[in-house]
């Protein structure tokens, strides 16, 4: 049950954007990000959107999946364009009592949600198509450089390696405590706020004791294994850019330049 | 005479007690010498000290009296603590609380990766670790998708791509179903016999005490107790006095020799019994 | 106050692909003041099997009844069940959360809406039947507390609920040969003197033939056999095949008359062996 709860949206697959090095995903969110609030017009929108459309056909990514990842977001996005449409000052288009539609403020929540609309998309793609521990080998080698300048890059990969790690086994604990303690006639769903905020200590009492004890088993063994720290470490797999990673990451910046300067 | 692998030297170790006051005394006066290749087994009930006295083979904890030497090296030279836990490694009762890794590859990689061993290398041991225990076709596998005889399979494995020349396993069965149980004592067993690494099991279960070369018994801190698994099985009083059982088919033996039977001492298996007790077919 | 299960069926995520049955037309009935045992390996629906009797999980289809009321029905008091029928689960342990002795094993008692000087009551005799002195702890954390007194405490959390029947799934997991014996103890004695139906969860064999006098065993979801420890260690072959064993005695005393010997195999304990064997074989002599 809550043990098939798959982390992130990530969907396998083996396309040619799901082969690409995490590296080069990130790094197109990126430069994505920035393009999108240097674009200036309607053309450069719709220039970028070709260009996610095609990242999404690459991916073979069936479209619901992708448009799944709007959903949640769809009340920001509706506020965004009400917010805009109604805030403008500019040329009315009508008038409801008070509230005033301006032709600019038509314009320009169009064009603010259309650039939140291509920027959910598009990071989803990020998403979608790498696995969490995939972007966590990525960030890592990508902040590498920067222990130069007090980055702990090591040690963030690993706190979010251990944490992937459990998440199941903290969700199926979950399970089992609060099993036990319905057993005992806990009931964690009637009652106001209050009393259902009251309800879950039996539960996170334990969940927390119980996760204290396995960082320090954790900790022991990890020593036990020579662990002491990222000196000297070396990986299993080093992430290395293919060809194909070096002409993805031309195509979007040429792209990016483009679009960026002209549109 | 050859050296012993591991000596321990009138080791003595205290507890030290929260809040001030006089420690609890884990150890006294431990004398053991470990050989090469031997699978030993230490038995005792639970507060014996034989969970202790497993943290000390690894340098986990440091003799408060007495010296522990593995390989030649002193475990309280704080230089050596890392070469020491390259040669002994160690595998915990609860499968779940060792593996840090997101995959059983990655997971196994992971000693190795400690130990600065170039990448190549280390993926050749992790597909030969994987093997050994019989959980190559898992690799690809999530830690919470494995059974727990799995997991502890997957923690020898991440030990032994160390390549380590001694595997300390503390209870590792504890928390295991039988075949759990019986996975894991049929891969360290093997394990021992073909890739020769020497094995120091601590448990109190009685049956897995059985194919050891040599048996220590604990109580108090002390080794009380000390042979084959014979000669130890048929101290079935003794046993019995510290709080440790004894298989069925011993009990039985024992019983029947004290009302005359000639059954030697420390009969261990069904097999043995039957032989001894029915006419030659 | 009995349980009974109707042809229930029941399978984790129903309606996906991964679809798989625990539970495949499960009928039962479990006696008041039975000792069952329920054993088969991991896998074959023991813990799905027994989360029904308290309704934590509801069938698919079929009928669970107990002490006459029907938990299919929407509306049914599941606080009242629970009550009745006390769970404990592996590793108990784990679920301590009280700040004190008290707050904790009273946590049964207060969800059933007792007064305080009842809780008290109840938690002190339920700490007094695992072995524990309730001036002692009651104001102290359970998390200060050994393993073993923390396993107890735990087990005391739901017997101070007053069930008629106890669940219990391998409460001697993780714990040594001493540990094991005192918490079986204390098991028979809530049977034999308190009257309690008890529903022992276990990998164990020899822990059946003690204690138990019926032993249900489950394969794949299903009931493979059912009857007094005896009669099912007479099912050796079948027990194999699915991976299950007789106790060591037992299986000494069927190897022993495949060799010729004319033994009695109805043989639970160590004991009952030497018996027998010196009664086929005479004091002191060897074929």
């Amino acid at each position: 049950m809550l043990r098939s709860v798959t982390i992130g949206q990530h969907i396998p697959g083996d396309s040619l954007i799901h082969r690409l090095d995490p590296r080069t995903k990130i790094l197109s969110s990126i430069v994505l990000i920035v393009l999108l609030f240097v674009v200036k017009g309607f053309i450069g929108y719709g220039l970028v959107a070709l260009g996610i459309a095609l990242v999404v056909r690459a991916s073979n990514i069936p479209l619901r999946f992708v448009l799944r990842g709007v959903r949640p977001l769809m009340v920001i996005l509706v506020f965004t364009l009400t917010l805009h449409l109604f805030m403008t000052d500019g040329r009315i288009i009508f008038q409801i009592w008070f509230l005033k539609v301006t032709w600019e403020g038509l314009i320009r929540g169009l064009m603010m949600g259309t650039r939140l609309l291509l920027l959910i998309i598009g990071t989803s793609m990020l998403t979608l198509t790498t696995s969490p521990m995939q972007l966590t080998d990525g960030i890592e080698t990508l902040l590498r450089p920067g222990k130069k300048i007090g980055i702990p890059a090591h040690e963030l990969a690993m706190m979010m390696t251990i944490a992937l790690r459990f998440i199941p086994t903290l969700l199926e604990e979950t399970e089992k405590i609060m099993k036990a303690q319905m057993a005992r006639g806990a009931d964690f769903q009637s009652g106001g706020i209050t009393q259902r905020a009251k309800s879950l200590i039996p539960l996170l009492v334990p969940l927390f004791v119980n996760a204290f004890r396995r960082a320090d088993d954790l900790a022991i063994a990890m020593e036990a294994r020579g662990y002491r720290g990222g000196e000297g470490r070396t990986k299993l797999r080093e992430l290395k850019f293919q060809r194909s990673d070096m002409m993805a990451l031309g195509f979007v910046l040429a792209f990016a330049l483009v679009v960026g300067a002209f549109f | 005479m050859r050296e012993p692998l591991i000596r321990f030297t009138d080791v003595n170790f205290i507890y030290a007690k929260a809040h001030g006051g006089e420690g609890l005394a884990a150890l006294k006066d431990v004398n053991l010498d470990i050989f090469e290749g031997e699978f030993v087994a230490v038995l005792g009930h639970n507060g014996s000290g034989k969970s202790t006295l497993a943290k000390h083979v690894n340098a986990l904890l440091t003799p408060t009296s007495g010296q522990v030497i593995v390989d030649g090296l002193d475990t309280v030279d704080q230089e050596k603590v890392w070469e020491i836990r390259q040669k002994v490694g160690m595998v915990f009762q609860n499968p779940d609380n060792q593996l840090v890794a997101t995959t059983v590859e990655e997971d196994v990689a992971f000693g190795p990766e400690n130990l600065g061993v170039p990448s190549l290398e280390i993926q050749s041991r992790v597909t030969s670790s994987l093997e050994a225990v019989g959980m190559l076709s898992y690799r690809l596998h999530s830690p919470h998708q494995l059974s727990g005889g799995q997991k502890q399979r997957v923690a020898i494995a991440g030990v032994i791509s160390m390549l380590p020349k001694c595997i300390v396993l503390d209870e590792p069965t504890a928390m295991l179903d039988p075949n759990g149980r019986s996975e894991v004592m049929s891969t360290i067993h093997s394990l021992n016999r073909e890739k020769g690494i020497t094995v120091l099991h601590i448990t109190h279960h009685m049956d897995e005490v059985i194919g050891a070369d040599r048996v220590i018994v604990m109580d108090e801190g002390r080794i009380v107790l000390q042979g084959t698994p014979r000669e130890v099985f048929s101290q079935v009083e003794l046993l019995r006095s510290l709080h440790l059982d004894v298989p069925q088919v011993t009990d039985l033996a024992e019983r029947l020799r004290k009302r005359g039977f000639e059954i030697p001492q420390g009969t261990l298996t069904v097999n043995e019994m039957v032989m001894l007790l029915c006419p030659s077919d | 106050m009995s349980i009974r299960l109707e042809n229930v069926f029941f399978s984790y995520l129903e309606g996906t692909p991964t679809n798989q049955a625990a539970l495949r037309n499960v009928s039962l009935e479990i006696e008041d003041g039975e000792f069952v045992g329920l054993i088969g390996p991991t896998g074959s629906g023991k813990s799905t099997l027994i989360q029904h009797f308290n309704g934590l999980l509801k069938p698919d289809s079929g009928k669970v009844f107990v002490d006459g009321v029907d938990l299919t029905l929407k509306d049914t008091q599941l606080r009242l069940i629970r009550q009745k029928v006390g769970m404990v689960f592996q590793y108990p342990e784990h679920q301590l959360f009280g700040e004190t002795v008290l707050e904790d094993v009273g946590f049964g008692p207060r969800n059933g809406g007792l007064s305080e000087e009842e809780i008290v009551k109840r938690v002190r005799e339920a700490l007094a039947y695992v072995g524990l002195d309730y001036e002692v702890l009651k104001d102290q954390s359970p998390f200060e507390l050994s393993g073993g007194q923390k396993r107890r405490v735990a087990i005391a959390g739901v017997l101070a609920m007053r069930p008629s029947v106890l669940v219990l799934d391998e409460p001697t997991a993780g714990l040594d040969p001493a540990g094991r014996e005192e918490i079986l103890a204390e098991i028979k004695q809530l049977h034999d003197e308190g009257g309690i139906t008890v529903v022992l969860v276990t990998h164990s064999m020899e822990d059946v033939a003690r204690f138990a006098d019926r032993l249900i065993v489950m394969e794949q979801g299903t009931i493979a056999l059912d009857g007094t420890p005896l009669e099912v260690f007479g099912q050796a072959g079948r027990l194999k095949d699915m991976g299950l064993g007789v106790p060591e005695i037992t299986e000494l005393m069927y190897e022993l008359k495949a060799h010729g010997l004319d033994v009695d195999t109805e043989i639970l304990t160590v004991a009952e062996a030497e018996a027998e064997i010196i009664r086929v074989m005479g004091w002191g002599c060897q074929k």
